[in-house]
């Protein structure tokens, strides 16, 4: 009994770990109807930058975050005004294309600086630190810090989406371009800040990814997947549903695992096609779309 | 004085042409009229104007400015607001904040706030917090013209604010007009009705499968010539 509740307890914390992953991608859809293939690789690169951030300077990698966002903010903002507002448009395929291309262009570039060694992000004593529950049953404390973050992040950008200005113009220029331009609003700029957002949230994510394992240029896409699982689960343009997709697939993930520890990727990915089944637009679908 | 002017207007869909070489004036503090069938062009000219469609810089002035070529988001901040065809109001946003979006990232400087808009239509200060969907169609087109408003505009561009809409519902909107007049705004109207737009205009123009057919004061027009204006002979 025990051993199912401890399974439980960790597939929401894990859970977390999925929502940091899902969120940015979710913010990029949400606004920008933006389909990002080199998401997973871009947690990747954050992560790098992360860890030149915290070796060269000395720095614990959650100061390290600190510094590595406002870069990332940037990156974001430019990489959206520069290149992907070029792709937007009726047609589909440009900014998929453009993406997958990019995806490939950071692995390799990752790799050819970085070679195909793994690293990890070294927080102390933190990282094996654990909060006893009673009843043999602990917490890890990263894996908690994981899920608050997640938990702060989605708050956050509620906060932004339905409470300032700006994220007024998210949702005007998401529902109709057109009309949001008559607004006087300048899509292109709404589009590189969404995107600069994103790349905070990403690196969040990215310090949560290297200090929980090890990690190397190739693992981006793989994240990508369960960021896109945990999206579609929750529902595409609510933050709160991409929460709740990331919970159900870590739960998923580590029930399985408890079952037989070969099942626990496949675990995540049948809950992902049951949802789709049984609820094909998500479990908490925006209304409108 | 000629505030808005245009010359030689033309808008392509791609390879099809919608108008050819549209000369209409609009004066300060003057209300004019496009009529014409469905196809005409009458939308695609308030598009042009409003910078959806952009074309030669000089096929529109504003105050003797080009401003044929700007962007739809820098010709409103010049000071031309367009109510689109069919609404258009954000489903995600709230009435108040379709309100406020209207004067996005721009300091309010004009008559128009979002109490002004209300006290204009009350009703949308109780439907304040809905959403768009939840409204009628002529609480729809209260506050999509009051979106418009929002950006005190010196040019009002209207499309179609009649359509499908009950004729006391249209009343009670076009009963709107005379106090966005008042604050010196000049209003281009897109109409189908055409006792409607005979009776706010100062001038109409009628449009015919992409070009001007007549053009004159609602008066000294006949009924024939409007009619062979708006189906041709």
């Amino acid at each position: 009994m025990t051993g199912w509740l401890d399974a439980l307890i960790q597939g929401v914390l894990l859970g977390g770990l999925y929502a940091l992953f899902a969120a940015g991608l979710s913010l990029m859809f949400g606004v920008m109807r933006l389909v990002n293939l080199a998401h997973g690789d871009l947690i990747v690169l954050a992560a790098f930058v992360i860890l030149v951030a915290a070796e060269r300077l000395g720095l614990d990698p959650f100061v390290a975050v600190l510094v590595a966002l406002p870069v990332l903010f940037v990156i974001g903002f430019a990489l959206q005004h520069v290149l992907l507002n070029r792709t937007l448009g009726r047609d589909l395929l440009p900014p998929l294309l453009v993406t997958f291309g990019l995806s490939i262009i950071i692995q390799n570039g990752l790799l050819q600086i970085f070679s195909a060694d793994s690293q990890r992000l070294r927080a102390g004593a933190i990282e094996t630190a654990s909060i006893p529950l009673g009843g043999g049953i602990a917490v890890g404390v990263v894996p908690l810090l994981t899920l608050l973050s997640a938990v702060a992040v989605i708050v956050f950008l509620n906060l932004v989406f339905y409470r300032t200005p700006i994220g007024r113009a998210f949702r005007a220029t998401s529902d109709d371009l057109e009309v949001a331009q008559l607004m006087g609003i300048d899509h292109r700029r709404i589009f590189a800040i969404a995107m600069g957002i994103a790349f905070v949230v990403i690196a969040i994510a990215a310090l949560y990814l290297g200090m929980r394992a090890n990690f190397d240029p190739t693992i981006g896409p793989a994240r990508l997947l369960y960021a896109f699982e945990a999206v579609i689960i929750g529902g595409l343009g609510s933050f709160w549903g991409t929460l709740a997709g990331g919970i159900v697939l870590g739960l998923a993930q580590t029930i399985g695992a408890r079952i037989d520890p070969e099942w626990q990727i496949l675990a995540g990915h049948l809950a992902f096609l049951l949802v789709l089944v049984v609820r094909p637009r998500g479990l908490f679908p925006r209304a409108l779309d | 004085m000629t505030l808005l002017q245009t010359r030689n207007l033309t808008a392509f869909y791609g390879d099809f042409q919608a108008l050819y070489g549209i000369d209409t004036t609009l004066d300060a503090g003057e209300t004019i009229t496009i009529i014409g069938a469905n196809g005409a062009g009458k939308s695609t000219f308030l598009k042009a104007i409003a910078g959806l469609i952009r074309g030669p810089a000089d096929s529109v002035r504003l105050d003797g400015q080009p401003i044929g070529a700007r962007a739809a988001a820098d010709i409103v901040k010049l000071g031309v607001a367009l109510v689109p065809e069919g609404r258009r109001l954000f489903p995600s946003l709230t009435v108040e904040e379709n309100l406020l979006i209207g004067c996005y990232g721009r300091k309010m400087s004009g008559p128009w706030t979002l109490d002004r808009v209300y006290a204009l239509f009350p009703i949308l200060r109780e439907r304040r917090s809905s959403a768009p969907p939840t409204l009628s169609g002529g609480q729809q087109q209260m506050a999509a013209i009051g979106r418009a408003l929002m950006s005190n505009p010196r040019i009002l561009l209207c499309d179609e604010i009649s359509l499908g809409l009950a004729p006391i519902i249209i009343a009670d909107i076009y009963s709107a007009l005379p106090q966005i007049k008042a604050e010196g705004t000049s209003v281009v109207l897109v109409e189908q009705d055409i006792v409607q737009a005979m009776k706010v205009a100062d001038r109409v123009y009628c449009f015919q499968e992409g070009r001007l057919s007549l053009e004159g004061r609602p008066a000294e027009l006949t009924r024939e010539q409007i009619h062979r204006a708006y189906f041709g002979s």
